[in-house]
């Protein structure tokens, strides 16, 4: 089922939590919710799920307008960042909740929902917990049987929020990968919500980008990983070095220095912000050269597959610091040093026009 | 093999044992066991004539009943109460969350005098209750009336803290599961509650059975009407008959008990019911 928010606006007191959001989740899709915290996308899943009402817009689930639904009659599946699982009953009571508490016309009979109960706790690998309590459970265990119960009344669309918040890296790593080969098998339209750009990444067929109640970037993970549309979204899907500056012809220049920049539609003279990644960034050590940014090496950390070097920048960038990812190899070719001076000269740059903000 | 000493992670058990058996034996199980030492000088005969006398059999029919009736009403209106103060905002919220703790802080015979004043013949209530035909003063209603007053706060103060601590996240799991307003009650804010709601219960109840100065006012102490265990106690030790007192007094007490006992194996079956296991 596809779900639809149209001009979605949402106020708390003074201050704006959804502006003006229009969005449309397509049918089967696993889309995710990406901002950092504060920015409305929880906001925005309780307002589809009906638990928060907007205050102007729509909402519309399957062409239907449902915004004057109530929760319980929406079919929605809700997971809750911290589970809200019962504590006094049992995991089979949890998931069976839903079916119990259907109009006696439509209640399945007990031995139905038994083999229905047994079927979902399967689905999420824990039958074996069926008698068991909430409190007897580790945090990825209760999540899991807090998606078997949302999934019990056959809900039409699912919604995460923050899933795997309040577990630890590990289990949050395996519960992620859990969940895509889910929404492979079942194929229901869910939206999820998260702060973590890697777990957005690595599970949602589309990731929308959220900042400030407003909506950056909709595309698949690649497409806003690789074509960042806004400074926020560069900012804000994995670590960057960004630098101030202003066009001056083919280059940008920041302070003293310069930074090569390909042909592009700036005006001359524009104030820009340019971002690189850090395995965008090379080092040149050459003492006479002057393409690139003056810096001063800080820290080389070569335990990983690749080395990182932390810098920070002399000369227009004082004050700022930056980070370069290279190969060992290339680390131990250039013989860098700490509180070396060296130059640091991007791959490639992506360039914003500055407004008034800084990314 | 060798054996290893097994250490307490918190220091002190030795200590904290022996202070609270000691003070609890020096507050509550010596004056206590003098209740049954004193009844023990009567012998078996004439314990059993006093403790069945009709007038004493009834008083206890009226405290015991009257207590449990008061209880049970408090449970009632006491959760309600505490749901209003924690779940809605208000003008005088302040006001009438104070007012509750009053029935613990007033005197009790100043309680007693203040509702038999409200409900006597020609009280301001009394006077209009009377024309549709209800005795509140010096009747067994009059009893359960005080015993109600002075036994609300202990509801409103068990449940009101776990009310606060509920998740209002449960409410919205259950209604995006379907469940209707009064399903999300019943099966799950409810059984949540009822311990607390249980011990509430329970403090209520031991407070209205050994309830004294609110009472006699109000009942008017009418042999076999409206005379209450305490009172008959009082009675005896007026005539200086201590045995007598001490004899209903032991009778009250294992009674006491043995509710207490009851209520608390309900709380404890609650507990392990919902996987809250000691």
């Amino acid at each position: 089922m596809s779900i639809q928010v149209k001009n979605i606006h949402k106020q708390f007191g003074a201050f704006t939590a959804l502006d003006d959001i229009t969005l449309d989740f397509p049918t089967g899709e696993l889309v995710a919710l990406l901002g950092p915290s504060g920015c409305g996308k929880t906001t925005l899943l309780r307002i589809i799920a009906g638990l928060e009402q907007a205050d102007s817009g729509q909402v519309l689930l399957d062409g239907d307008d449902a915004s004057s639904t109530h929760v319980r009659e929406r079919q929605v599946g809700f997971v809750f960042q911290h589970y809200a699982l019962f504590k006094h009953m049992t995991v089979f009571d949890n998931v069976a909740f839903g079916m119990r508490m259907k109009p006696r016309g439509q209640r399945p009979s007990e031995a139905k929902i038994k083999d229905k109960v047994h079927e979902l706790l399967n689905l999420v690998q824990l039958d074996w917990l069926a008698d068991r309590f909430p409190s007897q459970l580790s945090g990825g265990q209760r999540q899991r049987i807090a998606l078997a119960r949302a999934l019990a009344v056959e809900p039409r669309v699912l919604l995460l929020d923050e899933p795997f918040g309040a577990l630890d890296a590990k289990v949050r790593k395996e519960l992620r990968r859990w969940l895509r080969k889910l929404h492979d098998e079942l194929h229901i339209t869910s939206i999820f919500v998260t702060h973590d750009q890697e777990e957005a990444l690595e599970v949602a067929d589309r990731v929308v980008l959220m900042d400030h109640g407003k909506v950056e970037q909709i595309g698949t993970p690649e497409e806003v990983y690789r074509h960042p549309a806004t400074p926020f979204v560069y900012g804000f899907l994995g670590s960057v070095n960004f630098f101030h500056g202003r066009v001056e012809g083919e280059a940008v220049r920041v302070g003293d220095d310069t930074l090569p920049h390909e042909p592009h539609d700036f005006d001359h003279g524009a104030e820009v912000v340019a971002f690189a990644r850090p395995h965008e960034l090379d080092i040149d050590t050459d003492p006479a050269s002057t393409a690139g940014i003056a810096a001063r090496i800080n820290r080389v950390l070569a335990f990983g597959v690749t080395a990182r070097v932390e810098l920070d920048g002399i000369n227009g960038s004082s004050g700022q610091h930056f980070e370069v990812e290279l190969t060992r190899e290339r680390v131990s070719e250039l013989g860098l040093k700490d509180g070396q001076a060296v130059r640091l000269v991007p791959s490639r740059l992506k360039v914003f026009e500055r407004e008034g903000a800084s990314a | 093999m060798t054996a290893t000493r097994t250490f307490r992670v918190l220091p002190g058990f030795n200590l904290t044992l022996g202070y609270t058996l000691g003070y609890l034996s020096l507050l509550i199980l010596i004056p206590l066991s003098a209740v049954f030492l004193k009844t023990f000088g009567m012998g078996w005969a004439r314990f059993v004539e006093v403790v069945t006398a009709p007038q004493v059999v009834a008083t206890y029919k009226l405290s015991f009943g009257a207590s449990l009736l008061a209880a049970a009403i408090n449970a009632v209106f006491g959760l309600m109460l505490a749901w209003a103060l924690v779940r809605y905002s208000f003008p005088g919220k302040k006001i009438v969350d104070a007012l509750v703790d009053l029935p613990f802080a007033l005197p009790t015979a100043v309680a007693g005098i203040a509702l038999t004043a409200l409900y006597a013949k020609n009280g301001w209530l009394g006077q209009y209750l009377e024309e549709i035909g209800i005795k509140v003063a010096f009747t067994p209603l009059g009893v359960l009336v005080a015993l109600v007053f002075i036994g609300l706060p202990f509801v409103v103060r068990t449940v009101q803290p776990i009310l606060e601590d509920l998740d209002t996240e449960l409410e919205e799991a259950a209604a995006s599961l379907g469940a209707q307003r009064w399903q999300t009650f019943r099966h799950v804010i409810f059984p949540i509650l009822l311990p607390a709601l249980l011990t509430g219960f329970a403090l209520a109840f031991a407070r209205a059975v050994g309830e004294y100065g609110s009472v006699i006012f109000i009942a008017g102490n009418l042999p076999f009407v409206s005379e209450i265990t305490p009172l008959m106690i009082i009675t005896k030790l007026e005539q200086y008959d201590y045995q007598g007192a001490t004899a209903i007094a032991s009778v009250m007490l294992v009674f006491s008990f043995i509710l207490l006992l009851i209520i608390n194996g309900l709380q404890a079956w609650t507990a392990k019911r919902t996987g809250r296991d000691r």
